[in-house]
């Protein structure tokens, strides 16, 4: 150990300092710095939501009918004030959307990541090992993305049915492509670069050389792709939701509770449905801020 | 180039038949419909009979093999819960589909290719820069919100445009259309504007993006330096080298715009395929499923080949399925 805590400083030094870099020049865009910001806040309050959250929305002991559909700011017979109202049942809809933020952020981005990690292998293994199986995947990539996302999501779920786990199956099978075309087109170039030679002619091992030398090198687009992918991922499990095909009742994630609020929406309780909606809208305006700048950084047609 | 349509034709019935057999097994894998459409009182041998009389005691690939016999005869089954041909029952609901998402598409061109120009030709301009944090906005309003949000402020408390169905409709030639009344187009507005800002905000990207890209070559340079109006050269020269990317993207899009129709229509209450669709997945109708799948999946052929033959016309530098492939 001793002698790699010798070797390892100045290397980390260099990483520190290229990540450094990074920041540096992602903050230069102040909109992309404020989105980053308020995900990172939207994060750490669905993490901490039972600590922030004045009541647990799951807790049906604690609800009276009779605060239902307090209109935002009013007292309710507890003498708390819900400073979002209150929804049909009479949860206070500060909570609830804490609760659903949590759940939404987590469908995201769980699906986000295991897309990833499939679509990742499946792009690096396409672009080193080439012939017929970068076809065979090719092809499959092809298919997949010929189709909206909406429509092999509903194919999918009408299939699987209704459920947490079934609505992320669904968002991996639509997201894992876009993964494996940006990784296979950055390691078709990567693989013909010298220290790819080098590793071969080093006689390491296929795995080794994927892994530690060819995927680092492709990690730069992919990031901008995990964040579009994030937003579409969150949108599509709240449409789908909404639709009442994605997750149940009994876990209300962002779309579930506006579903819920449109049926009081034409009778004026429109809080319902739009507080939701709105915390959807910041957490998608803060992705999709991020993505832009990230992509802005690794275009290298707009290097300076 | 007929050589070309044929292969192209070709592989489009290889994706109908892959889709048709992984739709058909995955669909007729899942739950029991005579479950649910038979009383729960009703005995052993009403349940056989229904069994019997849907197909349903067959095993798969019988059930499959007929499903495809029937099919190539037009025949895509009859709807469990309407007791009417599924094939039928997509037709008749397709005017209203169709009708919704090219009146979305051409709004989306119509102002998304406009204000993309605009972003793109004066970058620096306020004006510019908000088209563009605009479009942001756009991608980021998720559409089944943005369909309530346009329901509560111009149905609910303005009250100035209906927000149920399609209102009056015409026959012509047998189909009913809304956009030929005055009714009927106040009842196209909403459901069109939601369907289409999503593409409006696209397309501004891809314009701008492809204004960016041609404007410092040099044929605009020549084009600026012999003096040619401004107007003539956006129109002439920078416009015709992006409509090539525009013309396949907005190809692509018109069938995602036909497959989003789905949450617009169960928003609005649009008697469209998209609602048949999903009151279809919570019935479990099956044939009406894989109907709506198979008429979508060959929808989405018919346009991936338009799009490969407009490619042809707009770039001359493309020769389908000549020697130089």
């Amino acid at each position: 150990m001793s002698d790699t805590a010798f070797i390892a400083p100045p290397r980390r030094a260099v990483r520190l300092r290229a990540l450094a870099a990074f920041g540096a020049a992602f903050a230069e865009s102040p909109a992309a710095l404020a989105g980053a910001l308020v995900f990172v806040a939207l994060v750490l309050a669905a993490v901490f939501a039972p600590l922030i959250a004045p009541q647990n929305p799951y807790d049906l002991a604690k609800l009276s009918i009779l605060d239902a559909r307090l209109p935002p700011g009013s007292v309710a017979m507890s003498g708390y004030t819900h400073i979002l109202g209150t929804d049909g049942l009479g949860r206070d809809l500060f909570s609830a959307i804490l609760y659903g933020l949590r759940i939404s952020l987590m469908v995201g981005a769980l699906s986000a990541f295991v897309a990833l990690i499939i679509g990742t292998v499946l792009g690096l293994t396409a672009a080193y090992v080439g012939g017929r199986i970068d076809s065979a995947i090719m092809r499959l990539v092809d298919l997949q993305m010929s189709f909206p996302a909406i429509l092999i999501a509903l194919i999918l779920l009408a299939i699987l049915g209704r459920g947490a786990d079934k609505t992320m199956i669904a968002l991996i099978a639509v997201q894992w492509a876009y993964y494996a075309r940006t990784v296979r087109a950055s390691a078709l170039v990567e693989r013909e670069r010298e220290y790819i030679e080098a590793a071969q002619g080093l006689r390491l091992g296929h795995v080794r050389i994927l892994m530690r030398h060819l995927l680092p090198n492709c990690i730069a687009p992919l990031l901008v792709v995990v964040t579009v992918q994030m937003a579409h991922a969150i949108t599509l499990e709240a449409t789908l939701s909404f639709l009442g095909v994605g997750l149940p009742e009994t876990q209300p994630s962002l779309g579930l509770l506006i579903a819920n609020g449109y049926q009081y929406m034409l009778g004026g309780s429109y809080w319902i449905s739009i507080y939701p909606g709105v915390a959807l809208l910041i957490v998608m305006v803060a992705i999709n801020l991020m993505g832009d700048r990230l992509r802005d950084l690794f275009n290298p047609a707009l290097k300076r | 180039m007929i050589a070309f349509l044929i292969q192209r034709l070709l592989q489009g019935a290889a994706v109908v038949a892959a889709m048709s057999l992984i739709v058909f097994i995955g669909v007729y894998a899942i739950g029991d419909p005579v479950e649910i459409l038979i009383n729960p009182d009703a005995d052993q041998a009403t349940r056989e009979a229904v069994t019997q009389m849907l197909g349903l005691d067959q095993p798969l690939w019988v059930q499959y093999w007929r499903f495809v016999q029937a099919a190539l005869q037009g025949d895509l089954g009859t709807s469990f819960v309407f007791n009417i041909p599924a094939g039928e029952l997509i037709l008749e609901r397709m005017p209203a589909t169709l009708e919704l998402a090219v009146t979305a598409t051409l709004m989306a061109i119509l102002i998304g290719i406009p204000l993309g120009l605009i972003a793109g030709l004066d970058q620096e301009r306020w004006y510019a820069k908000s088209i563009l944090a605009g479009s942001i906005l756009g991608f980021s309003l998720p559409t089944f919100w943005v369909g309530l949000i346009l329901i509560l402020t111009f149905g609910v408390w303005l009250n100035w445009l209906p927000v149920f169905g399609r209102g009056e409709t015409v026959s012509v030639f047998g189909i009913e259309w809304s956009f030929l009344t005055l009714d009927g187009l106040a009842h196209l507005v909403l459901p069109a504007t939601n369907l289409a800002l999503f593409k409006i905000a696209l397309f501004i990207r891809l314009t701008r993006a492809g204004v960016r890209e041609v404007l410092p070559q040099d044929f605009i340079r020549y084009a600026n330096a012999m003096g040619i109006h401004p107007a003539r050269v956006v129109s002439r020269h920078v416009l015709k080298n992006i409509m090539i990317p525009l013309v396949t993207v907005i190809g692509i899009e018109f069938g995602s715009v036909v497959a989003f129709a789905v949450v617009t229509e169960s928003i609005f209450n649009w008697p469209g395929m998209g609602k048949l669709i999903i009151e279809s997945i919570n019935r479990l109708d099956r044939p009406v499923i894989v109907a709506y799948l198979m008429v979508i999946v060959v929808m989405f052929v018919i346009i991936n080949v338009v799009v490969d033959l407009l490619y042809a016309v707009l770039d001359p530098r493309v020769r389908l399925g000549g020697s130089n492939r």
